[in-house]
């Protein structure tokens, strides 16, 4: 596993996936680049733009994800450059199919960071680092199951590499 | 010697698919008896196959596609999606229902593809609506999906499960959405996250199939995995004639253990009303009763079904909608739209000022009709007011039953149905 660095995006609670990436947008097409800019709009219409050209980290606070079982709400944030979402919880279909689609998902205490913040995330050690305050957030591991689908790349090159589930 | 306690529906049900003696936070791999797509998820559930190097299903009987979120198509790219689907089902041998069959969450039950006891899974967060016929169905994304439709098999968390009871009786005007819309205010959209429901108690005995399907297919919204019921004479009625499988019945064993257990007497409980933009703001009718509203929306996977149209059409028969208000109709299957024609109550709504769509999801999720206005309030039996929800982030959506709903489209403001009815 990877670490990662980059610039933190605060949002709320219950951010909803309609809200990641609205209905209207999901059924015109299966093309992610093209729905990606849409990203967040509801809540930030400057999502896309702000995120994209360095990458950042997408961070809320509870229940994050709610709603809807969307797909595309992950695959638009890793398409919108997110490097990874950070929240206090997660709704579970979100959380799924972020380790599905390769987009890491972090449970922590977000009220430690605020929008703006550098962040270094390091998965496997479990520990983000918040270079503009200078402190260190612990995070507990993943699950195994959902560890070894996140390092294979997600499930489609888990199911690749195996012929199927090898968990 | 410890004594080991007994076990959920939940803990049953994914023991029995995978071998495992399993307990609530155990990890398995279960065998799952069906899975299902629908048009806003299936074309990636498609692709993840593609990409997998999966030619075939494992078992073409055990997976069926319905479109019914964009149904008919809008415009060229859903209709592109839709393709995808069709030269899909053709390929592999698999079930499609096409436009105008109806919702997916009607069809699957409806169809018998599912049977209490069964495991299963669908690309569709309402998938949980199966749970009140006594089937650990829960909603996953369109990965999960493709791997279970290759192998026949998924992994799962088995979840640990609140118990939430019902004692009292039900007073006029007051239904199964009012339940589940007080559940919510209670406990919040994250109150059972990452957990199942059991719903129990006299009240949820004496609901009808139709009205117990409404609570189970809100249990997502308080972010649960699965709301389930046990099965009575009633479930195993509803399902004669409907599949050739055998329903194998799951029970809580008595000692089962819980993570938490709620009991509410519904004597005292009142119509409810989510307001927007979130399905926990919750408040008795009394509260918003004068709101105006533009539009009524009676359908959805949540009360789309023949009994709803029923409540609609008693309250709504000989009567005039209000002029400055539409109400817009979506049966949840074609065959509930039959049944409805035959009974009268599509006549009834019609003569009252109700337009009808295709069976399917209707106006709910914002993708092909019934949009509404910047401004406007909507009052709707769906499951979800998020905002943009219904494809429009400057509208306003109320919750409510489908009394509530009727009653609301006669005045043109949010109306309590007890002063109809009374």
């Amino acid at each position: 596993m990877k670490t990662l660095s980059a610039k933190a995006y605060k949002y709320g609670d219950d951010i909803n996936t309609d809200y990641i990436i609205s209905g209207k947008y999901k059924f015109k097409s299966a093309d992610m680049e093209a729905m990606a800019v849409h990203a967040m709009e509801d809540l930030d219409p400057r999502y896309y733009e702000k995120v994209s050209p360095e990458g950042g980290f997408l961070v809320a606070g509870k229940n994050f994800g709610m709603g809807s079982s969307r797909e595309q709400a992950p695959l638009v944030l890793i398409h919108s450059n997110t490097k990874a979402v950070l929240a206090k919880s997660f709704a579970r279909i979100f959380f799924r199919n972020a380790i599905n689609t390769g987009l890491p998902v972090v449970e922590c205490d977000t009220d430690l960071i605020d929008d703006g913040d550098e962040l270094t995330v390091d998965l496997t050690a479990g520990i983000i680092t918040n270079h503009t305050k200078g402190t260190e957030i612990p995070f507990p591991p993943l699950p195994p199951v959902m560890a070894q689908l996140l390092a294979d790349g997600g499930l489609v090159e888990h199911f690749k590499k195996h012929g199927g589930f090898a968990l | 010697m410890v004594k080991i306690s007994g076990k959920t529906i939940s803990e049953k049900i994914l023991s029995a698919h995978s071998g495992i003696d399993a307990r609530a936070g155990d990890i398995v791999i279960a065998d799952v008896d069906f899975v299902m797509g629908q048009d806003g998820t299936s074309p990636l559930a498609i692709r993840a196959l593609e990409k997998m190097g999966v030619e075939s299903l494992f078992d073409p009987a055990k997976v069926a596609l319905v479109i019914d979120h964009s149904s008919p198509s809008p415009i060229e790219g859903v209709s592109a999606l839709h393709t995808i689907m069709r030269d899909f089902c053709k390929k592999t041998g698999c079930k499609i229902y096409d436009i105008g069959e109806g919702v997916c969450h009607q069809l699957i039950p409806e169809h018998g593809h599912v049977v209490p006891g069964d495991l299963m899974v669908g690309c569709d967060s309402h998938t949980c609506t199966y749970g009140a016929l006594n089937v650990f169905s829960t909603g996953v994304g369109s990965t999960d999906g493709a791997a279970a439709m290759a192998s026949g098999k998924l992994w799962f968390k088995v979840p640990s499960t609140m118990r939430v009871t019902y004692e009292g009786e039900l007073q006029p005007g007051v239904y199964s959405k009012d339940l589940i819309l007080h559940l919510s205010g209670k406990i919040g959209v994250d109150g059972a996250t990452y957990e199942a429901i059991e719903f129990h108690g006299p009240v949820i005995d004496a609901l009808s199939i139709d009205a117990r399907m409404t609570i189970s297919n809100m249990a997502v919204e308080v972010g649960a995995k699965a709301g389930l019921m046990k099965a009575d004479a009633k479930t195993l009625a509803w399902f004669e004639g409907r599949s050739p499988k055998s329903p194998a019945p799951v029970e809580p064993d008595e000692d089962a253990t819980y993570i938490r257990e709620l009991t509410f007497d519904v004597s005292g409980i009142g119509p409810q009303i989510a307001k927007p933009h979130a399905v926990d703001n919750v408040s008795p009718i009394e509260e918003v009763a004068g709101t105006p509203i533009a539009q009524g929306v009676l359908g959805t996977c949540t009360n789309g079904r023949f009994e709803d149209l029923k409540i609609a059409a008693d309250i709504l028969r000989g009567r005039k909608i209000h002029p400055d208000v539409r109400l817009i109709v979506a049966p949840a299957s074609k065959r509930i739209f039959l049944d409805a024609m035959n009974a009268g109550y599509v006549s009834d709504l019609i003569e009252a000022g109700a337009v009808f769509v295709t069976p399917g999801c209707g106006p709910c999720v914002g993708t092909h009709n019934g949009v509404p206005s910047d401004g406007e309030n909507v009052i709707s039996t769906a499951n979800r007011n998020f905002k943009g929800r219904m494809g429009n982030s400057n509208a306003f959506i109320y919750l409510g039953s489908p009394a509530t709903v009727a009653a609301s489209v006669l005045e043109g403001k949010i109306v309590d149905p007890r002063e109809v009815l009374s």
